[in-house]
């Protein structure tokens, strides 16, 4: 029996976690308001919070003197096929780590954790010179693999959790009805692991989208992704503030969307199965 | 009760995961290594000559190390500190019945899914700036001095922009940990005369100590690589103020091309890295029942 609360500390609780996700979320929502300002008005003190002449330029020139688009290309390009090739190796992998485990099974996955505990920059100068002299630096391909390589071991994590819960009793009772071991995977266990695959999916996309350490080392513009075309606003003549707003904006808002669709996933996804 | 044939089949469907991880781990590593013996710099290719350990005794005894190793550590613990801390508060604020907790909850994760160089451009810019920024604002409007951040305390400015980077991860592992505890021991524990201090302290706290731990060794592993932040705000600068490991080794890689040195350092990196990974890897080991 759950008891019932007092109307004055839900009040309370609920004023305190508003200021608290308000001032948490406020950078986000500023970038978003100042995006639609002129550069003038994005430098003026006092700042203006919503009287102001509301205007759409920025949004136009990032796109016309910076061609967005390819570099929103470039993510999406890295970011999917990284994800899609990690999901054809691991699918298979976490499949038989979960329903044909053996004695080994147990290191080897704790292995696989291990191998996403290198820090990249311990392997920045090999990965460099390998680039290099296969010709991959600033290629989509080159990031594509490297970025495939390094979320592997999240990927096989996050599908071997979820595998692990699909009742392996109902393959007996699939098997007693005589169903082959093909009719096995495209009736019975394919429609029971699509959540588990469609969350891995999209953490494993966010994760990719928003990577920036071989991102920012291994390409400059040709296969740029996103989270290099932001960093260009760095360099002291980039500093336009409406402008820096308006591109961060439209570089997060699709992966903010996936990402809110995705939170419980997450904690599984990152905490590898630690918490749930 | 697997088949010989199942078995097989098992194997045949891990080997590729395996194969590429174990190439993707070992090859690099291998080279790194190797390149760590020599006189190396891209700058003179041909010119390579075995130097035995003095590219470790170069990069140790390097000042910059130093200045290096002391930044990462303060970085690393107070932005564990903060987000943890808080996350802490904000995880038992958001547990409580709130009127729409799912809306609140999503403003409070959204900073997770930033990229790093947003972030630190939109902190360093929009709030951070000391003319423009609305942090000055606020402070000159409540009759204080601004503060130029990224002069007077640089380091402290990327560790707000990393800790308002984690903060959510520390947050909602935190609250999905305490929404799995059990209501009715809290109850117990209320009827029977326990305070909210005590219930806390004896029952909510000691129920988090794993996910805390989790938490812990989690960011640890991510906070040792904050790169991104440094590269678009400060570039290690003013000085060596913000230059943490990760960031040293790239700029003797990439900058001053002293591949060897950098090799040595990304070693170094690695065993830190490995070191945590071990508890990391024991912790969740011991969740596993494979």
């Amino acid at each position: 029996m759950a008891r019932r609360t007092p109307v004055a500390h839900t009040i309370t609780a609920t004023v305190a976690a508003w200021i608290v996700g308000f001032v948490i979320f406020f950078p986000i929502l500023w970038m978003v308001i100042t995006s639609f300002k002129t550069e003038l008005e994005a430098f003026n003190t006092p700042p203006s919070f919503l009287f102001f002449h509301w205007t759409t330029e920025n949004y136009a020139t990032v796109q016309e003197r910076s061609n967005y688009l390819h570099h929103a290309l470039n993510s999406i390009i890295i970011a999917g096929g990284s994800t899609l090739v990690a999901m054809v190796i691991a699918i298979p992998a976490a499949w038989s780590m979960a329903f044909v485990p053996s004695r080994r099974t147990r290191d080897i996955l704790l292995w696989i954790l291990s191998t996403k505990m290198m820090p990249a920059v311990g392997v920045l100068v090999p990965i460099y010179l390998i680039f290099r002299d296969l010709a991959l630096l600033d290629t989509r391909i080159g990031l594509l693999g490297i970025l495939c390589l390094s979320n592997l071991p999240i990927v096989v994590w996050m599908l071997f959790t979820y595998f692990k819960e699909i009742p392996k009793d109902i393959l007996e009772a699939s098997r007693m009805d005589g169903a082959t071991i093909g009719r096995e995977l495209v009736y019975v266990l394919t429609p029971m692991a699509v959540p588990g695959i469609a969350s891995t999916i999209l953490l494993n996309v966010i994760l990719a989208w928003n990577e920036a350490f071989w991102t920012l080392n291994l390409s400059t513009s040709e296969a740029a992704p996103l989270t290099v075309f932001i960093a260009s606003y760095s360099s002291p003549e980039g500093l336009f503030w409406a402008k820096l707003s308006a591109a961060s904006t439209l570089a997060i808002a699709p992966i903010l969307v996936l990402g809110w669709f995705t939170q419980r996933q997450l904690v599984r996804g990152l905490t590898f199965g630690a918490v749930k | 009760m697997a088949t010989q044939q199942g078995r097989t089949l098992g194997r045949l469907m891990l080997s590729p995961t395996i194969i590429l991880l174990f190439i993707w781990m070992i090859v690099p590593l291998a080279m790194t290594i190797y390149f760590s013996t020599l006189n190396y710099n891209l700058l003179n290719p041909g010119m390579e000559n075995f130097a035995g350990l003095d590219n470790y005794y170069y990069f140790l005894t390097d000042p910059s190390f130093l200045a290096a190793f002391r930044n990462t550590l303060v970085l690393v613990g107070s932005v564990l500190a903060i987000t943890v801390v808080f996350g802490i508060l904000i995880a038992l604020l958001l547990d409580q019945p709130i009127l729409g907790r799912n809306v609140v909850r999503l403003m409070v994760i959204g900073p997770f899914f930033i990229m790093p160089t947003v972030s630190a451009l939109v902190w360093k810019n929009l709030l951070m700036h000391p003319v423009s920024g609305l942090f000055a604002w606020i402070a000159t409007s409540i009759g204080l001095q601004p503060i130029d951040w990224f002069a007077e305390a640089p380091m402290l400015a990327i560790i707000l922009i990393v800790s308002w980077q984690w903060l959510p991860f520390a947050t909602l592992i935190l609250l999905t940990a305490l929404q799995s505890l059990d209501a009715e021991q809290r109850e117990a524990a209320e009827m029977d005369g326990a305070r909210s201090l005590s219930t806390f302290l004896y029952i909510t706290l000691p129920h988090l100590a794993r996910p805390i731990t989790v938490v812990i060794l989690i960011e640890t592993i991510f906070l040792l690589s904050v790169f991104a932040d440094i590269f678009v705000t400060t570039g290690g600068g003013p000085g060596l103020q913000t230059t943490n490991i990760a960031f040293l080794i790239y700029s003797q890689a990439l900058m001053h091309y002293d591949v060897g040195t950098a090799s040595a350092g990304g070693l170094v990196a690695v065993v830190i890295a490995n070191i945590l990974a071990f508890f990391l890897v024991r912790i969740v080991g011991r969740n596993l029942e494979a």
